[in-house]
């Protein structure tokens, strides 16, 4: 570096500015800094996701050569993963995921990207906030990655982290692991919360001239709702870990009851007085919260494409924005439908079915919306229309499949089984990851000023499509069959000996999955370089970003645009056009509102 | 009004025929799945069907199976219609040229309609859930008319505890056994769970039943199995490296067998102290 810059004039704030865009204010920068994340903790999780697959598929027999370079010798003797190290995966796997990859890609670029464009502002509300928030979610990431390395080797207690077990190291054998591991959930969380405070004061405050909160986009409403989640939510899981690290370094014992024995003699430096059904009140009080965190901007982002697409606007708009908050607060009384066998009171039980059914009702509204907005519009089968339609299909399988474990003699059943990783993956996967790809199909020409590549990308979608069906769906049938999650070997037990096929053929689907995401890599990395051109607005949409040059650049909205109307003025009877866009003053005529 | 329905009624018709094969594939595939879940009961350590709920082998665990394919019904239809909905949209109003969609921006009967069908099936879903919660959690038949049986699970086994000839626990005739639990059929056998170390769950898939086993509490679950058997015991809930071996038996003999087989472990106890002695 030094070198090529020898002739050049000594600038002495040369050095300063570059550091400045690697420690960047900028909010695309920051947006694109928590994308390479996204993505890099996406095929970290993915590639552990396919280990756990390779065990289940073909218990016993060794992981494949060019893979097996990442297990130690203690992981997998003989190349066979062994059961605590199978453990340690899935529960990096599920962290990774969760927290590393769907939560910044959610709350972290997507909104740091959008918001100000979409709401005609040339800034973010506090640029140093949503710098430190990608940095200590970094942080938080690389403390995760180094937990896979150290002795004792990466937490092995699920990404739920029921106490005792991960409460005292005896019980599983990885200790540093398990302290890193809740350090670094601890930093993620006061990263998010510095975004959300952002993303929710830019939201109230910056808004253009014209802007009401009723004329927002749907991304909008779903970024402000779920800003308001972050705040509420992460505090609850940053201080329940706290008390987590406590019990394990200090004994505090909030989680420990009295007269626990370690393999048959008592266990030392525990006084008692803990509950361990605390753990789950606290985990699941944030940890069903966080679900919708990760549901509701993809339904926003959906919401947008799909009035896009179909060229029309949203079916009932003020109903979506209602359901929107009927989701984000029922969220928050539903978490005891985790713990329906834990051995809490089975009255508790039924009033958290009642919640939880209620909850069935507001995102119903959402999905028969959607197909209303279908409903005599124009359908284009744009990248991201097919993503978003597919999202639609998913997302209503996973909330049906939720329906059976709300009813509480149901869940009985599948409870613990992979009833519930299907149910799960079809949410995560088929709704909120289904949405990032919408949204990285709909948004790429804004952020590079390159359309994404169409065929790679069909190509990317059908085969991500297929081979997410033929993973997840069969999961269901292991769960009726009462496979139960996190084992590491299923033909241990007879009643599960017939099921076997279906992990195979799960196995195999997986691994197909998991290749198919090179498409969107290479379709990512060969659009930058020979994608077309991208005009302003290649959606013909009617929100502020597509008012700007594409990519932005710099002074975004340095004239503040000034709004008239909501966003979705699509194939209004009396236009020219078959979309006004929001700045648009007059329906007759394309003049800006800025022209008048 | 009238007339936009009537049109749309015509136009879903058309599409009807093009959609109905692929939608009756579907609810073929929905009718065999139904159709395996009545089977023969209960068989001992090999499930009765292929890739299908396990052969239901409590009275319980039959209400449980008639919710579930209550509910399967229930969602099944309302994914069929999503489906079909997405299908028709999606062929009839794709984009040709020089037309332009409606510009339709909500409509206040449908969101209606749309929040009071579901709410009035999760409403009877509920309902229908409550009888059986009751009766597998809250209504616990009386401890003096049922086998009490002590189970404490830790890492990796489940210790198994019967009272002895005083029919008192945790006293010297206790009868203990490790990851097998003896029973007799149609009797209440209530399971009282005291967990070690960690958190374990009782899971018998042919009862469609678990329960956690906490730590420093007592949790119970309770079941009448009508006929003997044998059935797995499987941990449900993750408890460290050795949880997916965390197995055991449970035996369900004739009355008059078990009443034996109790006897035996009696007369065995009662040497063993003497021995002691």
């Amino acid at each position: 570096m030094s070198n090529q810059e020898a002739g050049a004039p000594i600038d002495a704030m040369a050095r300063p500015r570059r550091l400045a865009r690697i420690f960047s204010r900028d909010h695309t920068v920051i947006a694109k800094q928590f994308f390479a994340m996204s993505i890099f903790f996406l095929f970290a999780g993915g590639l552990l996701a396919l280990f756990v697959r390779w065990q289940l598929g073909f218990p016993g027999s060794a992981v494949p050569v060019p893979f097996n370079f990442l297990m130690t010798r203690a992981m997998a003797p003989g190349g066979v993963i062994a059961p605590d190290a199978f453990n340690g995966m899935f529960t990096l796997h599920a962290t990774f995921m969760v927290y590393f990859a769907v939560l910044p890609m959610l709350v972290g670029a997507l909104p740091n990207f959008l918001l100000p464009l979409q709401i005609g502002s040339p800034r973010m509300a506090f640029p140093t906030l949503g710098m430190l928030s990608f940095w200590l979610s970094l942080l938080g990431g690389l403390l995760m990655i180094a937990t896979y390395f150290v002795d004792g080797g990466p937490a092995s207690t699920g990404w739920t982290a029921y106490a005792p077990l991960a409460a005292v190291s005896h019980y599983t054998g990885s200790s540093i692991g398990q302290n890193l591991w809740i350090l670094s959930l601890a930093i993620l969380g006061v990263g998010l919360i510095h975004g959300a405070v952002n993303h929710v004061v830019t939201i109230i405050n910056h808004r253009a001239p014209g802007l009401t909160m009723f004329r927002l986009p749907l991304t909008v409403w779903s970024f402000l709702v779920t800003g308001l989640l972050v705040l509420l939510a992460l505090p609850v899981i940053t201080a329940a870990v706290s008390m987590l690290l406590m019990d394990r370094t200090l004994g505090t014992s909030f989680f420990v009851p009295a007269g626990l024995s370690v393999s048959g003699s008592p266990l030392a430096g525990y006084n008692g007085g803990g509950q361990p059904l605390l753990w789950q009140h606290l985990f699941w009080f944030f940890g069903h919260p966080v679900v919708y965190i990760m549901i509701l901007p993809g339904m926003g982002v959906v919401s947008d494409i799909l009035a896009v697409f179909a060229r029309k606007p949203l079916f009932g708009y003020r109903a979506m924005i209602y359901s929107t908050f009927a989701i984000a607060g029922l969220g928050w009384l539903v978490w005891g439908h985790h713990m329906f066998q834990s051995g809490m009171n089975p009255l508790l039980g039924t009033t958290f079915m009642a919640s939880t059914m209620a909850i069935a009702i507001p995102s119903g509204v959402k999905v028969f919306g959607w197909l209303a907005t279908l409903w005599r519009g124009q359908i284009r089968f744009g990248l991201p229309m097919l993503f978003a339609l597919a999202f639609l299909l998913t997302f209503t399988v996973g909330g049906l499949s939720g329906i059976f474990m709300a009813s509480t003699p149901v869940d009985a059943f599948i409870h613990d089984t992979y009833f519930i990783v299907g149910h799960i993956h079809y949410v995560l996967f088929g709704g909120s990851l289904f949405a990032i790809f919408a949204a990285i199909a709909y948004w790429f020409p804004k952020v590079t000023g390159r359309m994404l590549g169409e065929r790679l990308g069909r190509l990317h979608f059908w085969m991500t499509f297929v081979a997410f069906n033929c993973t997840f769906f069969p999961m269901h049938i292991l769960g009726i069959g009462g496979h139960m999650r996190r084992i590491y070997d299923p033909t241990v037990y007879a009643f599960l000996r017939d099921l076997q096929p279906v992990n195979t053929f799960i196995t195999i689907s997986a691994i197909t999955l998991g290749f198919a995401q090179l498409l969107l890599v290479a379709n990512i990395f060969l659009s930058l370089k020979n994608g077309r051109r991208a005009e302003p607005n290649p959606w013909r949409a009617a929100t502020l970003e597509w008012t700007l040059p594409s990519p932005p650049g710099d002074g975004a909205f340095a004239v503040v645009p000034e709004v008239h109307r909501w966003p979705y003025d699509y194939s209004l009877p009396n236009a020219v056009e078959d979309y006004l866009p929001q700045t648009s003053l007059h329906v007759n005529g394309t003049g800006t509102g800025a022209d008048s | 009004m009238r007339a936009r329905l009537s049109n749309l009624r015509s136009r879903l018709r058309s599409i009807g025929r093009r959609a109905a094969p692929p939608a009756f594939a579907l609810l073929l595939l929905l009718a065999a799945g139904s159709e395996a879940g009545a089977g023969p009961a209960a068989d001992s350590l090999s499930p009765g069907h292929r890739w299908w709920l396990p052969a239901a082998s409590t009275a319980v665990a039959g209400r449980i199976d008639s919710l579930f394919i209550l509910i399967l019904w229930i969602t099944s239809a309302f994914l069929v219609l999503v489906v079909l909905l997405l299908v028709a949209f999606v062929i009839r109003y794709r984009h040709r040229e020089g037309r332009r969609a409606a510009h339709v921006t909500g409509n206040v009967l449908l969101e209606i309609v749309w929040i009071a069908v579901p709410a009035a099936c999760l409403i009877a879903i509920a309902c229908a859930s409550n009888g059986a919660w009751s009766a597998m959690k809250e209504e616990f038949p009386r401890e003096s008319e049922s086998l009490v049986i002590v189970v404490k699970p830790r890492q990796f086994q489940w210790d198994v505890i019967y009272a002895g000839a005083d029919g008192r626990f945790e006293t010297a005739d206790d009868i203990t056994a490790i990851n097998r639990v003896d029973v007799p059929a149609g009797r209440n056998v209530i399971i009282r769970l005291m967990a070690q170390d960690v958190i374990h769950s009782f899971f018998v898939p042919q009862f469609r039943m678990k329960q956690d086993a906490v730590p420093g509490m007592t949790t119970q679950m309770w079941f009448n199995v009508p006929a003997p058997g044998t059935f797995e015991i499987a941990c449900a809930e993750l408890c460290g490296l050795g949880h997916y071996r965390m197995q055991g038996r449970l035996i369900v003999h004739a009355p008059a067998e078990y009443d034996a087989w109790y006897a035996a472990r009696l007369r065995e106890k009662a040497a063993e102290s003497a021995s002691a002695r």
